[in-house]
């Protein structure tokens, strides 16, 4: 008897400990992990870097378009006005070579493309592309597949099995070929994408980003639907339903919050499989359409320059690894800050 | 015929015309052609021929030309090796330069001249020719060859729809008995026409008309060419793989310069690599040409320029365009003025440097290529003497877009999804934008580009349509009428050659009569041609870019190159040092 009053007087000597909901925990868990903040500081310096491209394209002394063919132009490299498309030497003179890299950053960093375009300019601009289709496309996905599994988790039934075999058939589709056989639909329509009031033109950077979405709505809702299914026969779900909730506050208040954790360890890494593909896409010309251009494009543009130029090919290359990397070890973070068994803990 | 832009030859069509100063030729030619198989030339030159004979002549080409039944292959891939292969009629002189644009008798002993008004000509087939299999050659051979033109699916019909009961033929069936009579008693070949027709040799020497066995079928033989006359013979053909070319044990030479011995026992044709591993191989001497209709990429270009290969590198200009059409059926190119004012505005410099600089194109303005009959130098859309390119007239050009009111319009620019053809795409767009345009590309695959621009189903969807021309044989009706005639808009139709849509009533019936003057005073036929080619350029139904020119690589244990204007790289007259 002692020995629980000794005890019942010690926990009411401790200091209260503030109570945190589970976002800050989970940013804190997120923080402590030095691998993951590594990759959310480079994703941001790739980020700011990408929209500071205006900052260096000003310095291009060009038609004030840094995208455009820029054959006959001519820029200035130790003081001597040389032309940035080179004759080829010899007796023959056979083809044009665009002018190396000055690691100069006012022009011509990384030197030019095969229609004379600044390398490093079409980086910036590239990365914005990619990331931007990257990004809204991954949103996209995420929140579409969200909806979709949420219908279906939680009617069950006649509607789960229709909204499951509609995803099944496109998952059924390989996932390049799908996005192949769209892309070159859309491409061939000059008015691009009309559903309803929703206009998307075939060189927007929208049509891209709708057709990645699309392709991957099923990899997200097969997940999110399996959290559906199981948070829902959850005793808070049978209690709400006992006080005569709603479906849609039963949806949107109960289940929701509780699946949205899978959905957000979902995103970065979606963000990863949605820019690869968009550079998949972009490189076989089916992507980004010209005169935009992504990191996927400058690959393809830098190709035939392999050996003379690498760096057209290598420069939007090592970004996109480089940011895939990021996005992969940042989504690891997040999972594990997100999963309560997961070993690293607030103290 | 039409190639894509990784100059690679694509299948494409054209139909019958008429008017040629080819046929010319056929005549200026014909003595000199009809030597017989015992001259004393070929004397001398067989011992020249048994000296070089021998090896296996490698080439690489990066993909096959799809399927090889001769009477549905389209490609300059293909003919290359048919030739060597197969025979017809007449051919075109087997020899390097402009010669070999002269048409000579093949397998005729001569050059008929038409009589019934031009409508028949009466071959006399030579005798004791076989076949590949051990099969004579009889008249009655041909009537199969010019059938099956018409019963193998996806032929190209037009090149004989003059022939008497063509109009009637199709993949269902043929009957030709009125229009080729053969007589295999007195080796005699009749050809009637409904129409007279100069450029009828010319279309037969092309590969479509090349003589096969009367009992070959009358569908789609595939991946199996049938027997020819030619010095070799097709031993197998995968277009996965490769295309092997062996000796044909009964050809004996019956005319030098239509169909020479060739001097390499075997020719083998591999596909599948990278054009790039294509030059290394070559330059290693593992394989001994890159195919001629392979677009060597800028860093083997570089690799080219050097001295130690000068003697490997053949460039030579071809008979050929590369142009946008403008879609004259719908705004804003249905504006003359709209469409002169792209012309104005296009910066060829820039579209030669896409090509590969001054050493690999030439400037263009006009429809007619350099070095063809007719051909006048001609370029109003420039700032000098309008008889060069010298620069953009961007002045002018906005002028005119302003007077055509076609200011701020939006211009979709069609082209193909390679690396050539976006980046031809994307100069155009910026030659739009420069003048007030709001140009966009759409970039497609070439196998689904060239179709989905000729047919009129897809007129709503583009303004300005990449697309190129080489010469099916040098007639400038091949280039005016074909690509630019009123008859040549096939509506509904993916073979519709005439992209642009152009019609203009007066300049067709110019055609029309340069046609029938070819045969009655073929120097007023000239004259016309040339004024044609003037006042087609004027009305600017297209932006022409440039004349490509063409760079063969050969191994440096390669000797005897010859460039015919008409086949490219004779292959057969290709040697190997021992």
């Amino acid at each position: 008897m002692a020995a629980v009053v000794e005890q019942v007087s010690t926990t009411e000597l401790r200091p209260a400990v503030a109570g945190r909901n589970p976002w800050a925990l989970a940013w804190r868990r997120l923080r402590r992990n030095r691998i993951a903040l590594a990759a959310l500081i480079l994703l941001v310096l790739i980020l700011v870097l990408c929209l500071g491209a205006p900052l260096y394209a000003h310095n291009i002394a060009h038609d004030g378009n840094v995208l455009s063919p820029n054959l006959n132009g001519t820029t200035v490299v130790h003081g001597k006005v040389v032309p940035v498309m080179q004759e080829g030497g010899g007796l023959l003179k056979l083809g044009e070579t665009p002018i190396g890299p000055t690691w100069d950053f006012s022009h011509y960093f990384l030197g030019a493309d095969n229609i004379g375009r600044d390398v490093a300019a079409l980086l910036l601009y590239g990365g914005r592309a990619s990331l931007q289709i990257g990004i809204c496309s991954a949103v996209l996905c995420c929140i579409v597949a969200t909806i979709v599994a949420l219908i279906a988790g939680f009617f069950g039934g006649i509607v789960d099995a229709i909204l499951s075999r509609l995803m099944d058939v496109i998952w059924a589709f390989p996932v390049y070929l799908l996005a192949i056989s769209l892309a070159t639909e859309l491409l061939t329509h000059s008015n691009g994408l009309q559903v309803g009031f929703l206009h998307v033109s075939a060189t927007s950077l929208w049509t891209p980003t709708v057709i990645i979405a699309f392709i991957y709505v099923p990899y997200v809702y097969r997940p999110v639907r399996g959290q559906v299914l199981s948070v829902g026969t959850k005793e808070f779900v049978e209690a709400a339903i006992a006080q005569g909730a709603s479906n849609f506050r039963l949806i949107f208040s109960e289940i929701l919050p509780n699946v949205v954790s899978t959905v957000i360890v979902l995103l970065p890494l979606m963000i990863a499989t949605t820019i690869l593909t968009e550079s998949a896409l972009s490189y076989l010309s089916v992507g980004v359409q010209p005169p935009n251009v992504s990191w996927g494009t400058i690959i393809s543009d830098g190709q035939d320059l392999l050996y003379t130029r690498p760096w057209v090919s290598l420069a939007p290359g090592i970004m996109i690894v480089l940011t895939v990397l990021a996005l992969n070890v940042l989504g690891d973070g997040v999972r594990d800050a997100l999963d309560p068994r997961a070993k690293l803990r607030v103290r | 015929m039409r190639q894509t832009t990784s100059n690679k030859p694509y299948l494409a069509r054209r139909r019958t015309m008429v008017g040629s100063l080819a046929g010319l030729a056929v005549l200026a030619m014909a003595a000199a052609g009809c030597g017989s198989s015992s001259s004393p030339s070929t004397k001398s030159s067989s011992s020249t021929t048994a000296a070089h004979a021998g090896g296996v002549f490698t080439i690489l080409a990066n993909s096959s030309f799809g399927v090889a039944d001769p009477a549905q292959n389209y490609t300059l891939e293909e003919w290359q090796l048919l030739i060597d292969t197969h025979d017809g009629l007449v051919g075109f002189a087997k020899v390097g330069g402009l010669p070999g644009t002269k048409i000579v008798p093949d397998l005729a002993t001569s050059i008929p001249l038409p009589t019934n008004g031009g409508k028949t000509y009466v071959f006399h087939v030579r005798r004791g020719i076989k076949f590949s299999n051990g099969q004579v050659l009889k008249p009655s051979d041909f009537v199969t060859t010019f059938e099956r033109q018409f019963t193998v699916p996806g032929g190209n019909p037009g090149f004989y729809s003059g022939i008497v009961g063509a109009s009637k033929c199709s993949t269902k069936g043929c009957d030709l008995s009125k229009g080729v009579v053969p007589n295999d008693t007195n080796y005699t070949l009749t050809i009637n026409l409904t129409a007279p027709d100069p450029e009828l040799m010319d279309q037969l020497a092309l590969p479509f008309a090349f003589a096969v066995p009367a009992n070959t079928s009358l569908h789609n033989t595939g991946n199996k060419v049938p027997p020819g006359t030619g010095p070799y013979m097709w031993k197998s053909y995968n277009p996965n793989t490769e295309a092997v070319l062996v000796r044909n044990p009964y050809f004996h030479v019956w005319n030098k310069l239509a169909q020479p011995a060739g001097y390499p026992n075997e020719i083998i044709e591999k596909y599948g690599l990278p054009v790039s591993d294509e030059v290394t191989e070559v330059e290693n001497g593992e394989a001994d040409e890159v195919w001629d209709g392979d677009q060597i990429p800028s860093d083997d270009l570089t690799t080219l320029n050097s001295p130690k290969y000068a003697s490997q590198v053949h460039v030579n200009t071809l008979t050929a365009d590369w142009y946008m059409a403008l879609n004259t059926q719908r705004p804003p190119f249905n504006n003359l003025e709209a469409r002169q004012a792209i012309n104005y505005a296009a910066n060829r410099s820039a579209y030669v440097k896409i090509a590969g600089g001054p050493s690999l194109a030439v400037p263009a303005c006009q429809i007619l290529p350099p070095n063809f009959p007719s051909y006048k130098a001609y370029c109003p859309f420039t700032t000098g003497p309008q008889t060069v390119w010298s620069g953009p007239n961007l002045a002018k050009a906005k002028a005119l877009v302003k007077a055509s009111g076609t200011l701020g319009d939006k211009v979709v620019v069609n082209g193909t999804n390679d690396q050539v053809g976006t980046e031809l795409a994307e100069q155009m767009v910026s030659d739009l934008d420069s003048i007030g345009y709001k140009a966009s590309t759409q970039l497609l695959s070439a196998s689904v580009q060239y179709p989905f621009i000729q047919n009129s189903s897809n007129w709503s969807k583009w303004n300005v349509a990449w697309s190129a021309w080489y010469q099916d044989y040098p007639a400038p009706s091949d280039f005016l009428n074909v690509l630019l005639g009123c008859s040549h808009i096939v509506k509904n139709s993916d073979a519709s050659p005439n992209i642009a849509a152009f019609c203009n009533t007066k300049i067709q019936a110019q055609i029309n009569t340069a046609e029938s003057e070819e045969a009655t005073n073929p120097s007023a036929a000239s004259a016309l041609w040339t004024t044609i080619d003037h006042e087609d350029t004027l009305q600017a139904p297209w932006v022409d870019l440039y004349n490509p020119k063409q760079i063969d690589f050969t191994a440096s244990n390669v000797h005897g190159y010859e460039w015919s204007p008409q086949w490219y790289i004779l292959i057969d007259q290709l040697y190997l040092s021992k």
